[in-house]
């Protein structure tokens, strides 16, 4: 019976396991302007498994700029970086953290 | 059977692939059964024959009638001779034939709308079979002679949107002017791309008496005309069709965005514009 292949028993609702649904968790990495030509980068939506004090600590000697973790309300911690460190923040959680492009957002101009 | 008749038979004859065929047959057989064609001629027809039909036709046809030149009208008429007529000597045969040759591609290329290319085509395709080149570049000649729009070409309705214009107004603030004719070519609502705007640069600002947009902070064009790049995308463009001619919805039932093709019509749902996190700049809140 098994020699057949129409009559193998395949469970299509199976979890195939390429899933790409999991849109709520963007991480949000945005501008600011601030006075003069400064800027300041802010890191919103980071997991919680992650230790965001660790992570600002070697962001801050990545980039050479000051850096915290501000606690809001609705969006949790945020981390809030001097300078437009963009880009170099979505290339260190693709590399370090091992974070998917596809879940990371550039806002800004 | 006439002059004028056959040349009124052929005036249905269209210029098919697959009669020629037929006709180009019909004109062999006949040779051979005719008693002046020499027997080497036509042992060495039959073995051409076998091998390939539509590559040993002209040379057998040329080498009966010496005159006649243009294969394509020469074809065409043997075929209706045999047709009509298949007793008639040969003598006489090839003399119509030369007559009706000249006439015939005469009316020919005067009745049909064939350009040269394409006479140049079947010329080609009697001697030395289908080439697919030809063949291809046949197909994409008429493609885009009838309807352009499949063979890949842009029948002029692509969007043009006008490039930003900012002003720096004051020492901090950029007025950018024509947010209501962009917000008008893209369909949306002003209100709509303001907040994106404002969302996207973390800034705030307003609107002036001239309609013109004014944001807190310094912008170059180049910079806004990223932002406007990206709300395009996100909430005007269709995915399934590219077309930027679409609508934005808002569903009572369940309050979510969709944006519905009026294209394609299809639909798909976008996100709201969410402001997100904005730091404290400058002073500090007072506890």
């Amino acid at each position: 019976m098994s020699s057949i292949q129409n009559l193998n028993k395949i469970d299509p609702f199976a979890d195939t396991g390429d899933d790409d649904t999991q849109p709520t968790n963007y991480i949000h990495i945005r501008i600011q302007q601030r006075n003069g030509r400064k800027t300041l980068t802010t890191v919103q939506g980071l997991p919680d498994e992650y230790d965001l004090k660790r992570i600002v600590r070697a962001l801050k000697k990545d980039f050479a700029c000051n850096g915290n973790i501000v606690k809001d309300e609705e969006l949790g911690e945020v981390i809030q970086l001097q300078g437009d460190q963009r880009v170099k923040v979505m290339e260190f959680l693709t590399s370090q953290l091992g974070l998917q492009k596809k879940n990371i957002k550039i806002h800004g101009f | 059977m006439s002059v004028e008749e056959t040349n009124v038979d052929l005036g249905f004859d269209p210029t098919l692939k697959k009669k020629k065929k037929k006709s180009t047959k019909t004109v062999e057989e006949s040779n051979e059964a005719t008693p002046e064609v020499d027997d080497v001629l036509s042992g060495l027809k039959k073995k051409k024959k076998k091998s390939k039909d539509s590559k040993s036709t002209p040379d057998a046809d040329e080498i009966n009638t010496d005159d006649v030149t243009d294969s394509l009208g020469e074809l065409k008429l043997k075929k209706k001779k045999k047709k009509s007529s298949t007793p008639v000597p040969d003598d006489d045969f090839d003399k119509q034939l030369e007559k009706l040759g000249l006439d015939e591609t005469n009316t020919t290329n005067t009745n049909t709308a064939e350009t040269i290319t394409d006479d140049d085509v079947n010329a080609q395709q009697s001697k030395y079979g289908l080439p697919y080149d030809g063949l291809l570049s046949r197909f994409f000649q008429i493609l885009k002679k009838n309807n352009p729009e499949l063979a890949g070409e842009r029948s002029g309705t692509k969007f043009k949107i006008p490039p930003p214009v900012c002003q720096r107004e004051g020492n901090k603030k950029t007025a950018f002017a024509n947010v209501q004719e962009i917000s008008e070519k893209l369909q949306r609502s002003p209100e709509h791309l303001i907040s994106y705007l404002f969302a996207e640069l973390g800034t705030s600002g307003s609107v002036d008496g001239q309609k013109r947009l004014i944001i807190k902070g310094r912008f170059q064009p180049k910079q806004l005309e990223n932002v406007l790049r990206r709300y395009i995308i996100e909430y005007v463009t269709c995915k399934t069709c590219k077309s930027i001619n679409t609508q934005l919805k808002k569903e009572s039932s369940n309050r979510l965005f969709f944006l519905v093709c009026n294209s394609c019509g299809s639909t798909r749902s976008v996100s709201s514009i969410k402001t997100g996190f904005s730091a404290q700049i400058g002073k500090r809140k007072k506890m």
